[in-house]
């Protein structure tokens, strides 16, 4: 299971540089040039080509809360390292360096909020928190996010953005993948609805548990949707990969989602659905 | 410290003492076993342990799915096809005799040379293999039929074809069809027990392991590319994240190892055989009798607890 997205798929299309070099702010879309607070303003997503870039969680969760709702839940969670695991660095290491680069203590962000009036309940995916894997606090707070979906009688919306399995909990990480999977069998039972929004990237561990147990599967345009990464199935297959390799347009394409919905219609189009389950109670 | 080491591996013991499987295990020769599994527990299984169980999980040698298939069940008939578009021969399903009741089997199937290597493909499944597998998972629910899954495969399918056919999605609904069923479910881990592939059949009841099977979340090769940079620090990739039955035991991810013939598997396919059966009728035992509301309540509560608050610390 990777745990490490190869994302250079969406870089093939911005033109090179004359001098070779890159202007950092530069869209991987269509190579124009932006300011930062232009596309935080429009979702970060390009007003020039509609790239989407990768929405932090808090991001993400102002997008689709209405002001001042959100009540985050479990917060106070943080990893341990139940293996002491070591790899180029210690693993601690690495999760105090992520809380201070994000300020999130994990890489997912759960709590209660309402959406156009209706409430629900939240599960937001931060890729920039080492990767958006998944151990046991991410597995953990997902399925604190369905209890608590399911004791107030609400459904549940997650948006997904995440490499897979994290590696430096070994086999722990593993076994979220059916945790996860139990918790929304059990919110199912409930008679609770599970929307599920896939952003760039979802993949490996987390396409292959939760995610894809939405009632209604939406994804971002051109998010990576794929069990295994292009360079790896590159690598050990030596397959030509399709241009359009594991990207949402061609799992709508193969019937693995119901709808590409772009950042600006996300909202709209959540609570259009919400609405549709509201009334089914 | 020897003190403190000594506190340690003594509360280790307690620990493994106090496992429910461990502690229900017959006796006839078997304090003996366990004994022998606890010495080997005392001395933490070093990272040349751990890379020999790498290797002996992977041996050619090692019995397969349908070489146990032969000897732990009766009038075996196997099922095929996912009755969408194809029969994936990288999981073998059907229904067979165990110990007289009737059961459903589900396991990965590597080859033993290269023609059957592949047209196994290796033990890696695409996702019709898994939705084949689902298919026998709900025929055992409809019939109240006990389930016994057999893991050995180094991973679902990595391919063009397989993304495209839903290897994610055939993964998560089939763990999603097991937390459903109400019949018991015993899963062991007979060799390599790859991440998602592995998972995919192994949400049970019971799950067990053999002594020199691995179980992970990552190959070693994987694990050491992406980490170290260098596919060739599988050895210290393993060690890190500690694949062997004893560490999955320790960690509560697996309910009891079943033993092996002293010098592996691929020593004595009978005698492995054997000690499976054993182990199998031990697992279906304890789980008889429970009505299916309470077994799947029981199993989902089972995953829930693996990585629950305790485990995680509060700042």
């Amino acid at each position: 299971m990777a745990a490490r997205i190869d994302v250079s798929i969406e870089h093939s299309h911005a033109p090179p540089e004359p001098d070779g070099k890159r202007h950092p702010n530069t869209c991987p879309g269509c190579g124009s040039h932006y300011r930062d607070d232009e596309l935080e303003e429009h979702l970060n997503v390009c007003p020039q080509c509609g790239h989407h870039f990768p929405l932090p969680a808090r991001a993400r969760i102002k997008q689709l809360a209405d002001e001042g709702s959100f009540r985050e839940e479990a917060e106070e969670l943080r990893s341990d390292d139940p293996l002491g695991f070591f790899d180029l660095r210690p693993y601690p290491e690495r999760l105090a360096e992520a809380e201070l680069a994000t300020g999130l203590g994990e890489a997912m962000v759960i709590g209660e909020a309402t959406l156009e009036g209706a409430p629900l309940e939240l599960a937001v995916m931060d890729f920039s928190f080492m990767g958006g894997s998944m151990g046991r606090v991410v597995g953990e707070k997902f399925t604190r996010a369905c209890e608590s979906a399911t004791e107030r009688q609400v459904p549940l919306v997650s948006v997904t953005a995440s490499g897979g399995a994290r590696m430096q909990e070994g086999i722990l990480s593993l076994m979220q993948l059916p945790k996860t999977v139990c918790a929304v069998e059990d919110m199912h039972d409930a008679g609770g609805a599970m929307i599920s929004v896939m952003a760039h990237p979802t993949t490996a561990g987390v396409l292959a548990s939760f995610a894809s147990l939405g009632d209604v599967i939406i994804a971002e345009p051109g998010a990576l949707l794929s069990f295994t990464g292009p360079r790896v199935v590159q690598q050990t297959t030596r397959e030509k990969l399709p241009d359009d390799f594991g990207l949402a347009e061609s799992n709508y394409r193969f019937g693995h989602i119901d709808a590409i919905v772009a950042r600006a219609d996300l909202k709209d189009y959540v609570a259009r659905l919400l609405r549709l389950f509201g009334n089914a109670r | 410290m020897p003190g403190e080491a000594e506190l340690q591996l003594r509360e280790r013991l307690s620990r493994l003492r106090s496992l429910p499987l461990l502690r229900g295990v017959r006796l006839s020769g078997e304090l003996e076993r366990l004994q022998r599994q606890l010495d080997r527990i005392v001395s933490e299984p070093s990272d040349e342990e751990i890379w020999r169980s790498v290797e002996l999980a992977r041996h050619p040698d090692r019995p397969y799915t349908l070489d146990y298939v032969d000897r732990i069940l009766e009038d075996f008939v196997e099922l095929h096809g996912d009755r969408g578009r194809a029969d994936d021969e990288a999981l073998v399903t059907g229904l067979g005799r165990f110990d007289g009741r009737t059961v459903a089997l589900i396991g990965h199937q590597k080859g033993r040379d290269i023609q059957e290597r592949t047209k196994r493909n290796f033990g890696m499944a695409y996702p019709e293999g898994y939705r084949k597998a689902m298919r026998v998972m709900e025929l055992a629910g409809r019939h109240g039929l006990p389930l016994l899954t057999l893991v050995d495969t180094p991973g679902a399918y990595p391919g063009v074809a397989a993304e495209q056919h839903g290897q994610g999605g055939a993964i998560a609904r089939s763990q999603a069809v097991l937390a459903r069923l109400t019949t018991p479910v015993v899963s062991c881990i007979i060799g390599e027990g790859g991440s998602g592939g592995a998972i995919a059949i192994a949400l049970a009841d019971r799950v067990l392991m053999q002594q020199n099977a691995i179980y992970s979340v990552i190959s070693p090769e994987g694990c050491a590319a992406i980490l170290w940079r260098d596919a060739g620090e599988a050895k210290k990739a393993a060690a890190a994240f500690k694949p062997d039955a004893l560490h999955c035991l320790e960690l509560g991810v697996i309910d009891a190892v079943v033993p092996e013939p002293p010098d592996g598997a691929h020593t004595d396919t009978d005698a492995a055989a054997a000690l499976l059966k054993d182990s199998l009728g031990e697992a279906l035992d304890e789980l008889a009798g429970i009505p299916g509301d309470a077994l799947r309540r029981q199993r989902r509560a089972r995953f829930r607890a693996l990585g629950a608050l305790a485990d995680a610390k509060t700042p």
